[in-house]
């Protein structure tokens, strides 16, 4: 340290690139963001109000396009609330407790991420499929599990696993477990400390794991795909919908779904903000990563 | 509101499971609005027929080797109408039907034919006339997987067979000529529709090899005056075969349902729906009145190739001469 203080360095700014540099980086990026995300959504709502409201709706009201949509909130639904209390349950573990075979853990839980959907889809089928042993049995027994809902929500369980953990991981161990030891250390039970200290410090975080996640659950495609009978009007959900109104030539209908699921996400990325705006705070520690 | 009002009916029907007599028709790629409109037919008749009967059909489409695939994997289909005998013949092997289904109904349990054409940009601008000139360097070439699109089978038969006739039934002579159409093919799409997909709408390609029927609804409904349909010298009989998945059907107790569903396809108000469709129909009369809207072609059959038992491993097997000639590209 001492010797940093004796060398004296001229001082730089750290933006100090000219004027043009900085308009070209900036025009740059704007550019880039208009082409590649802001002009596919317009396109998107455009081709969907290509026939009129009156069209959009009447594509929308279509009981296949229903169905779709009640599928794929159902499925998300479920699929969110599994992996909710997986990633709780998984960042707690890993968070607060020391033990052989953590990183091994950690590393299971990214699984997901480095696994291409389709693959995630299709171990479902190796597992389930009705030449398995397994799926032989269950299909005997009336138990449907691909080409059924439960398939369509193991699918997407598998695919958005890692979401709400590794939001929560970060934030709990930054955290640290000083505040469950003066709770227990107080004579608070177990589920006491963890309803009264430990889910109101990561409520935020958690929240926006679950956003992050259920955006993710309600637009995969790949593994549903695999995993789905595509039955009109039964097991596809929106995203496979979209794909069959599209290949239907019925551009509207397609559009018109594909503009619902973009709306659900732009909640989701307005929540998203929200939630960053307000409790920026709280939030910084996942941002270390 | 009427259709809302439909759509809230079959969400609580989705969500209670309501057991109305319910089929599902797991079928291949470009059936889809074939299908829509003759199971509109169908239920119509029999609620008619059968004291006010509710039926309602469910429809799956895809290539008809992944459809297939499903159904063996346990998607349960009760009747099967695919795009090609040896994707029904393999559900056959895993017991989900009887060996000799194709026996059941008339026509080789084929209730309409189709041909393979080839669909080429509006005024012929490469000036494509009949197979070998899909083989020019120059020319892409659109067709699907036939690995997993019935379609693509029906295709790679027709060309090779010109490619025989043109070679004096030079087997090597054919391989290589067709090897080098395969050089052609930018993308192999899943299914039919898939690769019309690629062709009409996003623009792709010279020239799509098509199921007839294909070809008239692409010129037709993805944009009139874009496209000309160009008969070939010699083409191949398509036949996409129907059948009740017994296995299944028996468990929901859909047999009878099932069979009339798939009588009801050779009845001439099916035949009609069939013809105005552009699949050629397989009833006389009907095919007499349509005669008209389907060029004359010299057609060989699969029988040329001893049947799809026999073409199925030798063409399109694992390490069949498809292998061999796409894997050299």
């Amino acid at each position: 340290m001492s010797t940093m203080a004796t060398t004296h360095r001229p001082f730089r700014s750290a933006t100090a690139e000219p004027l043009s540099v900085r308009w070209l980086l900036i025009g740059f990026t704007f550019a880039f963001l208009i082409v590649f995300l802001l002009l596919p959504l317009i396109v998107v709502f455009v081709q969907a109000f290509a026939g009129g409201i009156k069209a959009y709706f009447a594509a929308l009201a279509d009981p296949d396009s229903l169905s779709a949509i009640w599928l794929t909130l159902k499925t998300a639904a479920i699929a969110v609330l599994l992996n909710t209390l997986f990633g709780v349950a998984a960042a707690w573990l890993v968070a607060k407790f020391e033990f052989r075979g953590k990183d091994f853990l950690i590393t299971l839980i990214d699984l997901p991420f480095s696994v291409s959907p389709v693959i995630s889809g299709m171990v479902f089928v190796l597992i389930f499929g009705a030449q398995t042993w397994l799926g032989g049995w269950l299909i005997d027994h009336d138990i449907r599990i691909i080409f059924a809902q439960t398939g369509l929500v193991l699918a997407t369980v598998f695919v958005t696993f890692p979401f709400v953990a590794r939001e929560l991981i970060p934030l709990m161990q930054a955290q640290g477990s000083d505040e469950e030891y003066a709770a227990l250390s107080l004579g608070a039970s177990g589920w006491q400390t963890f309803w009264l200290v430990t889910l109101p410090n990561i409520r935020w975080g958690l929240l926006y794991g679950i956003l992050l996640c259920n955006a993710r659950a309600m637009g995969e495609f790949g593994a549903v795909s695999v995993v789905s009978g595509k039955i009109r009007g039964a097991s596809n959900t929106m995203p496979l919908h979209v794909e069959v109104l599209y290949q239907d030539n019925k551009m509207v209908a397609a559009f018109a779904v594909a503009s619902l699921l973009a709306l659900l996400a732009l909640l989701t990325l307005g929540l998203k903000t929200f939630l960053e705006w307000r409790h920026g705070d709280e939030l910084a520690a996942l941002r270390g990563r | 509101m009427r259709r809302y009002v439909l759509g809230l009916a079959m969400l609580g029907a989705f969500v209670g499971n309501a057991s109305a007599a319910e089929l599902l028709n797991v079928s291949y790629d470009p059936t889809r609005e074939l299908y829509t409109q003759l199971n509109e037919k169908f239920a119509a008749d029999w609620k008619a027929k059968n004291g006010g009967e509710e039926v309602t059909i469910k429809q799956s489409h895809g290539g008809s080797s992944a459809q297939s695939r499903k159904i063996i994997d346990g998607l349960e289909a009760d009747v099967a109408t695919l795009g090609i005998a040896s994707d029904i013949d393999v559900l056959a092997d895993k017991g989900l039907l009887a060996a000799d289904w194709q026996q059941r109904l008339p026509g080789d349990s084929t209730p309409y034919n189709s041909t393979i054409v080839l669909l080429v940009r509006k005024g012929n601008p490469k000036g494509i006339k009949d197979w070998s000139d899909l083989v020019k360097p120059g020319i892409a070439v659109i067709t699907p997987n036939p690995k997993t699109s019935a379609g693509a089978r029906w295709n790679f038969l027709a060309a090779y067979a010109y490619a025989l006739k043109q070679n004096g039934n030079d087997d090597a002579k054919a391989r290589a000529w067709i090897g080098q159409l395969y050089k052609n093919v930018p993308v192999l799409d899943t299914g039919a529709r898939g690769s019309t997909v690629t062709f009409a709408q996003r623009g792709l390609g010279d020239v799509l090899i098509a199921w007839e029927n294909e070809a008239y609804l692409a010129s037709a409904e993805f944009g009139a005056d874009k496209f000309d349909i160009v008969v070939p010298s010699s083409s191949i009989l398509a036949q996409p075969p129907v059948a009740v998945v017994e296995k299944n059907a028996k468990k929901h107790g859909t047999e009878k349902l099932a069979e009339a569903y798939l009588k009801f396809l050779y009845t001439p108000e099916a035949q009609e729906i069939v013809a105005k469709n552009h699949y050629r129909p397989l009833d006389p009369t009907v095919a007499a009145k349509y005669a008209s809207s389907f060029p004359k072609i010299d057609l060989t059959t699969i029988a040329q190739f001893g049947g799809w038992k026999a073409a199925q491993p030798k063409f399109f097997g694992e390490g069949g001469i498809f292998d061999q000639i796409y894997d050299k590209k």
